[in-house]
């Protein structure tokens, strides 16, 4: 009975901060609705790390309270001398000890979830027949833009990233130019890509991205990188295995038969467009521009824009106006508006989900 | 000297000013400086708040932008917050030991000049249209790549001031250890000048990392250098170490001068001796040993692999450890006393749920795990602000409203000083609580602009509300200044009527060489001490009066840091301008001629007669 009890204040408890820190923010992209076990794991810590702080503040905020009621000089006369205490060595201890307590009860979950979040031992595992076991994404950040690559597969996308829900999913990190910061917050904490070494770490997904409001979570760069770091945006769509099995499939067969829905368009892509862009799935990272196969399939135009056709022709139109500094050249001008119409058909026809 | 100022010329004032070696004075100067830099940084928060309250803005464009949030975050570290410090450090802490000056004046204004001039050098940049943009820690690849001089400025501006709060460190440090008036002992030093002086064993540690980073840095961008170029060899991570190494010590730099502070507002003000005053001291420099060994929980998202993390994340914990006791201490100094709320008691009351919170998100943060999620979003924001404008600024607040009569002779308009508390302490929570939970919903840190949709828009206009609110607090204190200058009503020595230190023993503004006899120390306190004995001066002289030995003012010290500042311009124009070359030569030149007239120069200063002492006692209704 008493044990029940407690556990039911301990819940309750738990439940009143709830509420209170996932009052708001958006599904897609809040850390208070974690959509993984990174992010929940995290989660945790912020709400025991909250409580014990709550905790804090409430002993200060009460002390403080009672000593600017009880001790004002206008209560207690213009005249009154206090006593000149120095100080008292057991209240000391005491407001030693019980923080060292406190400390110590963050210090021990804090140490074993670094740890757990930190762990890639799994990573390049293979099994009997020599296949990965896991799956791993090569994350390469460029400016403006993200490139992922799946080095098992053979396949690389951009600005939108694709994986499987319900499994570890490895990352290898890297920036091509200067350093980024790879963060999709609903799913779990960010991870620096450096310049100079790769660095590793792995995220589950546990929602599927479809239920969502635009059907993606956000990804962002959240290191300062030079003046569109506001628009260095990303998505992820997570899907079941078995969805993303396909995926992957069609991924592969972009290589050789895609289909064109403006053959015009297609062709001025070949003049003006494909030293930069790869319009096939297959292939590895390092291409300058962002690879276009799935650009059909995306959620936004170079991260961030609608994805229409009329905001894909301003983009191409005027790519400096939308996200200074990035590496795209404009095209205004040099394309005519008739081009320009077929080559955004073009690109919108980009698919392997349709 | 001081005595006969008001009958010179504007020439011979702006002389006296510019070759002053008088601690008070160049206290006053720090003041000034780092007061126009305050309100400088705090026109680029309002354009930043401006930019954000709504999605989608092109109040600014992007690079303009970074060029915002790097000087905002610079000066307002560097320029503002550091420099208004040194000015207190500078008026208030000889009077509280029984000094007559710092132990070396000429060192004392030429860290003055350098700092002046790094700044100037630094804010030039605006009018170059070549504005450091990586932001305030410049990381490597970024500084790398910046284009134009922006990120030399900041290198070079930030080497030339640095070098002023190096020396100005030391000063300290030597002052304190052997300056203090007969009976001092160290455990009966106010906290004021412990915090001082362990903040300046922290400065004598931490700024030599970041000269070093900054020399690598600029002999990268502009002798191509490759310390930093991972193509070449180099390594961007090493910036974040040196930055860190320094920049982590660099807040408590600040803090601790704010603790200081609070900690003789709250036992003034409670009329009560300072709760656990040994404990309090034990604290101070424990925070000062710990704040060098957590520097990396700035880098836990950099992939040190989790062995450093959790290193670095229970070591930053441990720091809460040491500033809880302080809080404790302040609460318990309180307890029991007779409060009287002025308005840099007010400022002291305030400051202790602010700092609370800043302090608690610092120990969530510490959880690296945690931190992950928290790390360059709004979080940090949020935390930072919180314990730099929720302990440093407010600090400064109460300290410029606390001893304003001992520096000026006047005294601050209560009414007003509590307007201002008021705007900006609500202004402040309006606009820093809210950005916690904008980083628990995902917005990262220094975006120029944000897409609607994402739950951001009314939690960000809020902000931008509150910084407002504040900025009308910050003018309202700017009245209050102007307007207590103008009726200029002068205040006797103790105008808060509970003084304890030695500074309140003394006339407001005290006379040049501060104390006609040493005094003599007999406690912790000692003002109070004397004063409950019945002594209504609170001083006993530890000495006869006789000469005193003074130092001559000099022009040599912002002669050579002028010189740094031209050769500044001719390092960054070196290579594109034919002018570079000889300016770069021409400035240094200048400086060691600077240098070399002072070591030549056969300056033993002067000597105060007795006579004069004894005159000016006698003019001041003599001292009993």
């Amino acid at each position: 009975m008493m044990k029940g009890l407690k556990k039911w204040r301990l819940f309750s408890l738990l439940a009143v901060l709830t509420v209170f820190l996932a009052g708001c923010g958006q599904e897609e992209l809040s850390t208070l609705l974690p959509a993984g076990q990174v992010g929940q794991d995290q989660f945790n810590l912020l709400l025991l790390s909250s409580a014990i702080m709550l905790f804090v503040i409430l002993v200060v905020v009460v002390i403080y309270l009672i000593a600017i009621v009880r001790f004002r000089r206008s209560k207690l006369g213009e005249d009154h001398i206090p006593e000149q205490v120095e100080g008292s060595h057991k209240l000391e201890l005491v407001w030693t000890i019980i923080p060292i307590l406190l400390v110590l009860l963050l210090a021990v979950p804090t140490v074993y979830y670094t740890y757990k979040l930190g762990d890639v031992s799994a990573m390049g595992a293979v099994d009997d027949d020599g296949n990965p076991e896991n799956l791993v994404v090569d994350v390469t950040a460029k400016l403006y833009w993200w490139e992922f690559e799946y080095p098992d597969l053979g396949i690389v996308t951009a600005q939108e990233l694709v994986v499987p829900m319900d499994e570890k999913v490895y990352f290898n990190l890297l920036a091509a130019d200067v350093k980024h910061s790879f963060w999709i917050p609903a799913v779990g904490g960010k991870l620096d890509t450096n310049v100079e070494n790769v660095n590793k770490f792995y995220l589950v997904f546990e929602k599927d991205s479809k239920n969502l409001k635009d059907g993606v979570f956000y990804g962002k760069c959240a290191e300062l990188c030079g003046p569109s770091h506001a628009l260095m945006d990303f998505k992820v769509k997570t899907m079941p295995r078995a969805e993303f099995d396909q995926w992957v499939t069609a991924m592969q067969a972009t290589g050789e038969n895609q289909v064109v829905a403006n053959p015009a368009g297609e062709e001025i892509f070949q003049q003006s467009c494909i030293g930069c862009h790869a319009t096939s799935g297959v292939g590895e990272t390092g291409a300058v521009g962002p690879n276009l196969a799935t650009f059909g399939d995306r959620n936004r135009v170079a991260g961030f824009m609608d994805h229409t056709k009329e905001d894909l022709i301003d983009w191409i139109k005027y790519p400096q106006k939308h996200k200074p500094g990035n590496k795209m050249p404009g095209f205004d001008g040099q394309l005519s508006d008739s081009e320009l119409d077929d080559l955004a058909e073009y690109l919108m026809g980009l698919s392997v989900e349709k | 000297m001081s005595s006969v100022a008001q009958k010179k010329g504007f020439g011979a004032t702006l002389w006296d000013w510019l070759t002053t070696v008088d601690h008070k004075k160049i206290g006053i100067l720090y003041f000034l400086g780092g007061g126009f830099f305050f309100v400088v940084g705090g026109i680029e928060a309002m354009l930043i708040r401006w930019q954000l309250h709504k999605p989608n803005n092109d109040f600014v464009s992007a690079g303009l932008f970074n060029d915002l949030i790097t000087m905002h975050g610079t000066t307002m570290i560097f320029l503002a917050a550091m420099p208004i410090l040194f000015g207190f450090m500078n008026a208030i802490v000889p009077l509280q030991i029984g000094a007559r000056d710092v132990a070396f004046p000429f060192i004392n204004s030429l860290g003055f000049w350098m700092f002046f001039f790094g700044g100037l050098f630094l804010n030039l940049s605006w009018f170059f249209q070549q504005v450091p943009d990586a932001g305030w820690t410049s990381y490597a690849s970024l500084s790398i790549a910046s284009e134009g001089h922006g990120v030399d400025f900041y290198a070079i501006g930030l080497q030339i001031a640095g070098g002023g709060t190096l020396m100005a460190g030391i000063n300290f440090l030597v002052t304190i250890i052997n300056m203090r008036a007969p009976g001092m002992t160290y455990m009966r030093m106010p906290l004021f000048t412990w915090t001082t002086f362990v903040a300046s064993a922290m400065i004598l540690f931490a700024f030599p990392p970041l000269t070093v980073g900054l020399f690598f840095l600029t002999f990268d961008r502009m002798f191509g250098g490759n310390f930093f170029d991972h193509t070449m060899g180099g390594n961007t991570i090493i910036w974040e170490h040196i930055f860190w190494i320094f920049g982590h010590p660099e807040v408590y730099i600040l803090i601790l001068p704010a603790f200081g502070i609070f900690s003789e507002i709250f036992s003034t003000f409670s009329r009560k001796r300072l709760f656990g005053y040994p404990s309090m001291v034990f604290a101070t420099v424990l925070i000062g040993f710990l704040g060098f060994m957590v520097w990396a929980h700035h880098m836990f998202t950099v992939g040190l692999g989790p062995t450093a993390n959790a290193i670095f994340a229970v070591a930053t914990m441990a720091i809460a450890v040491p500033t809880g006791v302080k809080i404790f201490n302040w609460l318990l100094t309180m307890w029991g006393g007779s409060i009287r709320v002025t308005t840099p008691m007010l400022y002291a009351l305030g400051f202790i749920p602010s700092f609370v919170m800043g302090g608690v998100t610092g120990v969530m943060q510490g959880a690296a795990p945690l931190d992950y999620q928290l790390h360059d979003s709004y979080f940090i924001v949020a935390h930072f602000h919180y314990v730099i404008v929720g302990g440093v600024v407010l600090g400064i607040l109460a300290a410029t409203h606390y001893w304003w009569p001992k520096m000026f002779g006047t005294l601050l308009d209560e009414a007003l000083g509590k307007v201002t508390f008021w705007f900006f302490f609500i202004g402040f929570h309006m606009t820093f609580l809210i950005q916690h939970w904008l980083g628990f919903w995902g917005m990262p840190r220094r975006v120029w602009t944000f897409m609607d949709g994402q739950g951001w828009n009314s939690a960000n206009l809020i902000s931008t509300i509150g910084a407002f609110l504040m900025a009308i607090g910050v003018i309202v204190l700017v009245y209050n200044v102007i307007i207590t200058s103008v009726k200029n009503v002068k205040v006797a020595n103790d105008p808060w009527g509970d003084g304890r230190t030695l500074e309140w023993a003394i006339e407001s503004p005290p006379i040049y060489y501060n104390f006609p006899a040493t005094p003599l120390v007999r406690g912790l306190d000692t003002v109070w001490i004397e004063k409950m004995e019945g002594n209504e001066t609170g001083l006993t002289p530890a000495e006869p009066i006789k000469d005193i030995h003074m130092p001559n003012g000099s022009i040599i010290p912002i002669l050579m840091s002028f010189g740094l500042f031209i050769a500044g311009f001719g390092a960054m124009f070196r290579t594109e301008e034919s002018w570079g070359l000889p300016v770069l030569i021409f400035g240094l030149l200048w400086t060691f001629v600077a240098m070399a007239a002072r070591s030549l120069q056969d300056d033993t200063g002067y000597y105060v007669k007795k006579d004069e002492i004894l005159r000016d006692l006698k003019r001041k209704g003599g001292q009993k």
